[in-house]
């Protein structure tokens, strides 16, 4: 529901000097949201004041600014902004994640895992590629985009998921034509599984063979590296490291200290990923965490930061109604939605990730879950838009209201958490986007089919 | 602590029970029982006092110092907790990484689940000490975890600090994928027969010293001053078989037949390596001075066999006739189910072979520990040794006899009393948290409610804990 503004407002800006010239194609309209009621996240909130967006970027935010001459003056009474939404891992815009060939693609095809039939071994890398960047296959797809954005969604990480080690996140914002207009910063964190992706008789095909393996690949990788160094310094009398290129991929993400993204949901799936990054000497996020409720004291002891889904865990739809349960299991349920509010008091940075969620309305009814469960509002509030900025090394340029940050608002008629709120406006990188009927949030792209989770099943 | 008691589950209301009973300096005193020290013969009415989780005096008459807690076990018999040689419990995920014929790079430690109902019913049965094991679908296996069952603790909590690291080997049948064929597409995994599992270790330690030369010659060359090139790779996979060669991992090889263990111990004698322990071993009468003078243990089954070819020429008397020629042995469940009885498991060589009850006890005490290298701490009641102990309502070697109490580091892990007590409890918490989600469901749902990676149910299913491949 994108509101078209006359032709007038835009022959207004091009007038305007003080705006620095954008690189996107968005039109360079600047706006001042007038009597708005300002949540920064990184300050104090202001009653009413004044917020001006231009050239993509906020220009002033407070309780009062100048509104410079020709903005598209918007009277926002009786309205919050608040920075735009971030979901923390998902795969909007990105391809169906492509299955390993059963033969490597004539003609240079797509890159493809290794296909299984041929891996004896750590050494032939299965389910590896590194290399493949979030940045380079992301496909803006508006409809999806606009679901998110009718929801306060304006920014995404977005991560292949296929393999072992399937590539690199990126972070997007969720408006633009092209993948140069969306990528926020290429190359964030690097992901890994410890799903086994084989059968029986492919390597790995345990959970044991895949942190075997991933051991395995971290070894060669530092091994690569000091034989290239090496081998730069002096190429005469050095047989020359070979071109592996998972290993290369992996060691320049190595080198730029990237974050490691495993997934683990249990306690002990926590502590195994924790000393597992610990063993590779990276360092690690930690995605799912829904019993992150009995490992605060593993996340807290380094702060990891902590991406969690929520998409609770639930009783199969389909399960017996009067099949017997096991306590813990009924205890998990229970508990898992009490781990932000775990996650919080111990001070663990923490985001949260739709995880598959289909709407952003149950994205913020799993939040709200986790506020019922303990969560401060506040901080579900900053692990929705700042604290996911600054995991990703984006909090410089967004995750705040703050002048000078990338113009990524969502505008509504009440508190974000409350369910009878709406969306009324959307700013992503400083375009509006306005919802015409203003339907709540809980309403938008209800009916659209399921957004494929993270992961996948895998084996078990 | 009290909420907890009152409303957590068997896993956090026994982790609270063990807290309660461990402040560092508190001393419990056991009074009363039949020790049965295994190593010293059996003390009627005997005491033991444990301080600080170890055995701090073992005799008559004892004195309780001061704050310490007694327990009053007359009538009752005390033993070393029980220690299982061979196991498949709390592993995550498959237990086999079947998909190579060497998949030495692979660890169970990397993969224990310490919430396992498996460990708790183990305490129940009088357990103490796992040797976790990789599966034997391969030639050379995994790498194994010695557990102290110490429930409630994490993973690496629970690894027995100090026991030598170990690996599963596998000869016969399983490795060679007996009855396994490939399926459409797939190749038939090397090897086929008992000669190319032969094969399958002896190249791999032919590999391993060639990758042992490399390390040695650039440790040399570094040593020497030299500034070597790169150093070589860490292999994960030889780096096991290297420990092997050198002596500091223990080998402990799955078998059945007489021949193939011949086999083996061949081929470590021509590589220079030592066989710690024949697992199952069922023909193991047949080459037991073989196995004696090679100087390695055998840890085999009470009287269980019959469940596939190469399981058929055995007999009850196997532990019996190896103890009587000087092998180590001990008896093993491999079995989350039979591990709970493996009191009654050793009992059975007093009847088949005549064993006395000392040296029964042995087979599932002091010789499992001598195997794993962990005689200096468990497997007898020594003072010293770490205070493993079980309170059993009659000698352990009965069948009537119930584990009643089980500690580990001189915490209570078990107490069949306690655990009865907090049953209602639990019935009534889980009452209520079933009334609670359906309240909840009442509610709308969300449109998707597809489970992923993420957000599916991850308590372990009991049955995929004892799908080991024997």
């Amino acid at each position: 529901m994108r509101l078209r503004l006359p032709a007038c407002a835009i022959a207004l800006v091009v007038a305007m000097t003080c705006v620095p010239p954008r690189v996107h194609a968005a039109p360079d309209l600047v706006y001042a949201l007038r009597n708005v009621r300002i949540v920064p996240v990184s300050g104090a909130v202001v009653a009413s004041g004044t917020v001006i967006i231009a050239g993509g970027l906020i220009q002033a935010a407070g309780a009062s600014a100048t509104v410079p001459r020709g903005a598209t003056e918007i009277d926002a009474s009786g309205l919050t902004v608040y920075p735009g939404l971030f979901d923390a891992l998902t795969d909007l815009g990105l391809p169906a994640a492509a299955q390993p060939a059963a033969a490597p693609t004539p003609g240079g095809g797509a890159p493809v895992a290794r296909p299984a039939s041929s891996v004896r071994g750590p050494q032939d890398r299965p389910g590896s590629t590194p290399w493949i960047q979030a940045a380079d296959d992301v496909k803006p797809d508006e409809r999806k985009f606009e679901t998110w954005r009718n929801g306060g969604f304006t920014n995404a990480l977005i991560a292949p998921k296929a393999g072992l080690l399937p590539g690199q996140s990126a972070v997007i914002a969720l408006a633009g034509e092209r993948t140069s207009d969306v990528v926020v910063r290429p190359a964030v964190t690097v992901q890994a599984s410890l799903t086994p992706t084989g059968g029986f008789g492919t390597f790995p095909a345990s959970l044991m063979g895949v942190i075997a393996y991933l051991k395995q690949v971290w070894i060669d990788t530092a091994h690569y590296g000091a034989w290239l160094d090496q081998y730069a310094a002096n190429p005469r009398g050095i047989e020359r490291p070979p071109h592996d290129r998972a290993v290369v991929a992996l060691h320049e993400a190595m080198k730029a200290r990237r974050p490691v993204v495993l997934t683990a949901v249990t306690a002990t799936q926590i502590r195994r990923a924790l000393t597992l990054a610990a063993e590779l000497n990276v360092s690690p996020v930690i995605a799912g965490a829904h019993q992150g409720y009995d490992a605060v004291d593993a996340l807290g002891a380094r702060k990891t930061p902590v991406i969690v889904s929520v998409k609770w865990p639930e009783k199969a739809r389909d399960s017996d109604p009067d099949a017997d349960e096991p306590l813990r299991t009924l205890q998990f349920r229970d508990r898992a939605p009490s781990t932000p509010a775990a996650l919080a008091r111990a001070g663990v940075p923490f985001a949260f990730t739709s995880d598959g969620l289909a709407t952003p309305r149950d994205v913020l009814k799993g939040v709200k879950r986790a506020i019922d469960a303990g969560l401060v509002p506040d901080a579900a509030l900053r692990a929705l838009t700042l604290s996911p900025a600054e995991m990703f090394g984006v909090a410089d340029r967004m995750g705040s209201i703050e002048a000078g940050k990338i113009a990524n608002l969502v505008v509504t008629d009440g508190d974000l958490f409350d369910e009878k709120t709406k969306v009324r406006m959307v700013f992503v990188d400083g375009q509006l986007f306005e919802q015409k009927d203003a339907t709540r949030p809980a309403d938008a792209g209800g009916t659209r089919p399921g957004v494929p989770a993270i992961v996948d099943g895998g084996v078990r | 602590m009290t909420r907890a008691l009152l409303t957590s589950a068997l896993v956090a209301a026994t982790a609270a029970v063990a807290a309660a009973q461990t402040p560092a300096g508190r001393a419990t005193l056991i009074k009363g029982a039949t020790v049965l020290t295994i190593t010293r013969g059996d003390i009627a009415r005997g005491d033991i006092l444990i301080r600080d989780g170890r055995i701090a005096a073992v005799g008559t008459s004892l004195a309780a110092p001061a704050g310490a807690t007694v327990v009053d076990a007359t009538g009752k018999f005390v033993s070393p907790g029980i220690i299982d040689a061979h196991s498949h419990i709390a592993i995550d995920g498959s237990v086999n990484e079947g998909s190579l014929s060497v998949t030495s790079m692979v660890a169970i430690q990397d993969v224990i689940a310490p919430d396992s109902i498996a460990i708790y019913r183990a305490l129940a049965g009088g357990v103490t000490t796992v040797n976790v094991l990789h599966g034997s679908a391969n030639a050379i296996g995994g790498l194994n975890a010695t557990l102290k069952l110490r429930w409630g603790a994490t993973a690496e909590a629970m690894l027995f600090a100090g026991a030598p690291p170990g690996i599963k080997f596998a000869l016969g049948e399983n490795p060679k994928r007996a009855g396994s064929t490939a399926g459409p597409g797939g190749q038939q995994r090397y090897p086929a027969t008992r000669m190319g599992v032969i094969d399958v270790i002896r190249e791999a330690f032919t590999d391993a010293r060639d990758y042992k030369r490399q390390l040695d010659a650039h440790k040399a060359s570094v040593a020497a001053g030299k500034k070597p090139l790169v150093a070589p790779r860490r292999d994960l996979q030889l780096e096991p078989l290297v420990e092997i060669l050198e002596g500091t991992r223990l080998v402990h090889a799955h078998c059945y037949r007489s021949d193939e263990i011949l086999q083996l111990l061949r081929v470590a004698d021509e590589f220079g390596f030592r066989i710690g322990t024949f697992q199952h071993a069922l023909e193991g009468y047949k080459v037991a001075d073989e196995i004696a003078k090679h100087g390695a243990g055998a840890s085999t089954f009470s009287d269980w066999w019959a469940y596939k070819v190469e399981a058929y020429d055995a007999v009850p008397y196997n532990a019996a006739l190896m103890t009587e020629r000087g092998i180590v042995v001990s008896i093993n469940s491999d079995s989350a189910e039979e591990m709970r009885h493996l009191n009654q498991e050793a009992a059975k060589a007093v009847k088949y072979g005549g064993l006395t009850d000392d040296q029964a006890m042995r087979l599932v005490t002091l010789n499992p520990a001598r195997q794993l290298g962990i005689e200096a701490r468990v497997g007898s009641i020594d003072v010293g040794k770490d205070a493993d102990l079980v309170i059993w309502s009659a000698h352990p070697l009965s069948t009537y006899a119930v584990a009643e109490t089980t500690y580990v580091d001189g915490t209570v892990m078990f107490d069949r009393a306690a655990d009865l007590s907090r049953r209602a409890a639990s019935a009534a918490e889980k009452a209520a948290l079933i009334e609670k989600a359906r309240k909840a469901t009442d509610a709308p749902r969300p449109a998707d409610r597809r489970p992923t990676e993420m957000s599916r149910p991850q308590a372990p299913a009991p049955g995929a804990l004892e799908g080991a491949v024997r």
